[in-house]
């Protein structure tokens, strides 16, 4: 049977709001899973014209770049701040700040706390990679105990550097925030689930609800120094043990 | 309001930035401005603004960096330590074109130092603070009611010039209060739409706001801008005053509270057959340096006075450039100079 090529279904398609810049991501890192994920809930919320993303600094330091909304390059740890600062100044957009576990979990701890606490009507996307990828690979606030980075080469000694931080726990005890999740990418099923859960982040935010926390737990394959499909078996089966996937609040 | 009111100067700032229609407020509490954040914690919510006690420093001016992005005309103040905090956002808020007004109510240091009245952060306002090749435009009120003047004028240069803009004062002139006849209310709505805010990217490109490239060419290109963008500001904007200078063969140059007091001492000087004058710089990042030359060519000596160790005496020195003699008077750490102790000063140049 001859195929009609001009009555073909599309099935799947670049999300609207993605733009055509090359990632600056390393082959097989989940930043590029989550950016298009981000797209394509904008699409879905049909939000884009009100939307203001926050780029922090990192690996994503771009993110200004991916989408067709408008957008701010913040400072490291900031995110929080500079998307209060928007969302006060006009309570009509639709605010998101992307920012890593050093940005979000060290370097930004207090911006990033209180903006839960004061319950921001903004979304929050918290990758968590247990390391600092941009700058060489060095500790993260989440590296696991024993993790071999590029300041910790004989492994994290948690009698020296602390433990792999959970944040999203210390969030989820506040009394601000509506939603705060943990999600992963290692799979098609885990895969489907976050895009769940950051559809609901924004969505909470388009109905005014307040503040939420999507924390993916991200792999970094050239830092772990390991294969893409390596570092999903690792997120499976090690750093999912470390932090638990699952809701932690939703009172929206 | 044609009346005038006895008004304390941290507060004549607040409302005068309500007047200039700031939309939004962000601030940490610090000796000695208090007063301020207080009094728009009060005014701004019941104006229908934005009001938010941050959690330090560092968070109001991302604040103000998220708002003036937005742009809202966006304040915040503090007093030296909590500027210190700052600088990183104000950095990144002239790199990246944004109009702000930051206040600073300066106080004793360095360290925690103490709440008193000092000028010791002019290097820190003048020369950058942050790190980069920037500047802020910086003025300098030496009474309450000026205060309030140059709150409004901060507002409209930061629009202008789409750069943060300081109001330097001191805790002399943050807590003093003075009669004061507030100028009329601006509506923000009436104020221009600028059209590089992240408004939405409804009908347009998206606008992005950043201070980053990692093309060094380009980010040399953006460096260049924010230059000839200084030099706009030099040539329009440079603000002083000069008093009793006409025939002056000893001028005080002061800036802020002391010129005021030495204000005072020009008077008593004069009462002793000393011509003295005051040189008083309003802005002093545009520093006024060519007036100050003219002045140098025709006097014998200008005496730099501040609450520092010799912060502006270098830029003095630096226009006057040995046409007269530049000596330097100063009080640290929260001391006030007197009328008198000025005064002495001047005698050992008189005559």
């Amino acid at each position: 049977m001859p195929v009609d090529i001009e009555n073909m279904e599309k099935v799947f398609e670049r999300p609207r709001s993605l733009t055509d810049a090359k990632f600056t991501y390393c082959p097989g890192c989940h930043h590029g899973i989550l950016t298009r994920i981000i797209a394509q809930t904008i699409d879905e919320l049909g939000i884009v014209e009100r939307t203001v993303g926050i780029a922090p600094v990192g690996c994503a330091v771009f993110a200004y770049r991916w989408y067709h909304c408008d957008a701010i390059q913040a400072s490291h740890g900031r995110g929080s701040a500079v998307a209060t600062g928007v969302k006060r100044a006009d309570p009509n957009l639709i605010v998101f700040s992307y920012q890593g576990d050093g940005d979000f979990a060290s370097i930004g701890t207090a911006e990033s706390i209180h903006a839960a606490n004061r319950g921001e009507n903004i979304t929050i996307i918290f990758v968590n990679n247990q390391v600092y990828g941009m700058t060489g690979g060095e500790m993260a606030p989440t590296s696991l105990i024993g993790q071999r980075t590029t300041t910790t080469p004989k492994g994290r000694d948690p009698k020296l550097l602390g433990y792999p931080i959970r944040f999203s726990e210390m969030i989820a005890q506040l009394d601000g925030p509506v939603y705060v999740t943990r999600q992963s990418l290692y799979d098609i099923k885990r895969i489907t689930q976050a895009t769940k859960a950051i559809k609901k982040a924004f969505s909470y935010q388009v109905e005014g609800k307040g503040y939420s926390l999507v924390e993916v737990l991200a792999n970094c394959p050239t830092n772990w120094r390991m294969s893409p499909e390596e570092s999903n078996k690792h997120i499976a089966e090690v750093v999912s043990k470390v932090f638990p996937l699952g809701d932690l609040v939703d009172r929206g | 309001m044609k009346q005038r009111t006895l008004m304390r100067g941290n507060e004549v700032i607040a409302e005068a930035a309500i007047r200039a229609g700031c939309q939004c407020y962000f601030a940490y509490p610090i000796t000695p401005q208090a007063e301020l954040l207080e009094r728009l914690a009060d005014r701004m919510p019941e104006l229908g603004r934005t009001f938010v006690q941050a959690e330090s420093e560092i968070g109001a001016i991302n604040m103000i960096y998220g708002a003036a992005s937005v742009g809202v005309r966006a304040m915040t103040s503090s007093s030296s330590p909590g500027i210190s905090l700052k600088q990183e956002g104000i950095s990144y808020i002239a790199g990246a074109n944004l109009p702000a007004v930051i206040v600073n109510i300066m106080r004793g240091g360095p360290g925690l130092g103490d709440i008193a009245p000092a000028q010791a952060d002019y290097f820190q306002a003048t020369k950058g603070g942050g790190h980069g090749d920037y500047h802020m435009i910086v003025l300098a009120p030496a009474t309450v009611p000026e205060a309030g003047g140059l709150t409004m004028l901060a507002f409209e240069l930061a629009d202008r010039y789409r750069t943060p803009v300081m109001l330097l004062a001191d805790g002399m002139l943050g807590q003093m209060m003075e009669p004061v006849r507030l100028p009329p209310p601006i509506d923000p709505q009436t104020l221009p739409k600028k059209k590089w805010a992240t408004t939405g990217a409804k009908g347009r490109e998206p606008n992005i706001i950043r201070s980053f490239d990692l093309d060094p060419e380009v980010l040399k290109e953006m460096n260049l801008e924010l230059q000839r963008k200084y030099r706009e500001v030099e040539k329009n904007e440079i603000r002083h005053e000069e008093y009793e200078t006409d025939d002056a063969e000893i001028v005080i140059a002061a800036y802020g509270t002391v010129a005021r007091i030495a204000k005072t001492v020009v008077t008593m000087a004069r009462a002793k057959g000393i011509r003295l004058g005051l040189f008083r710089p309003i802005t002093v990042w545009p520093f006024p340096k060519q007036p100050l030359k003219t002045l140098a060519e025709r006097v014998e000596t200008i005496l730099t006075v501040e609450m520092s160790a010799g912060q502006m005496w270098e830029d003095v020195q630096l226009a006057v450039c040995e046409r007269a003699a530049t000596p330097f008077y100063g009080e640290l750490g929260g001391v006030v100079p007197t009328p008198r102790g000025i005064l002495a000063e001047v005698k050992k140049y008189a005559g």
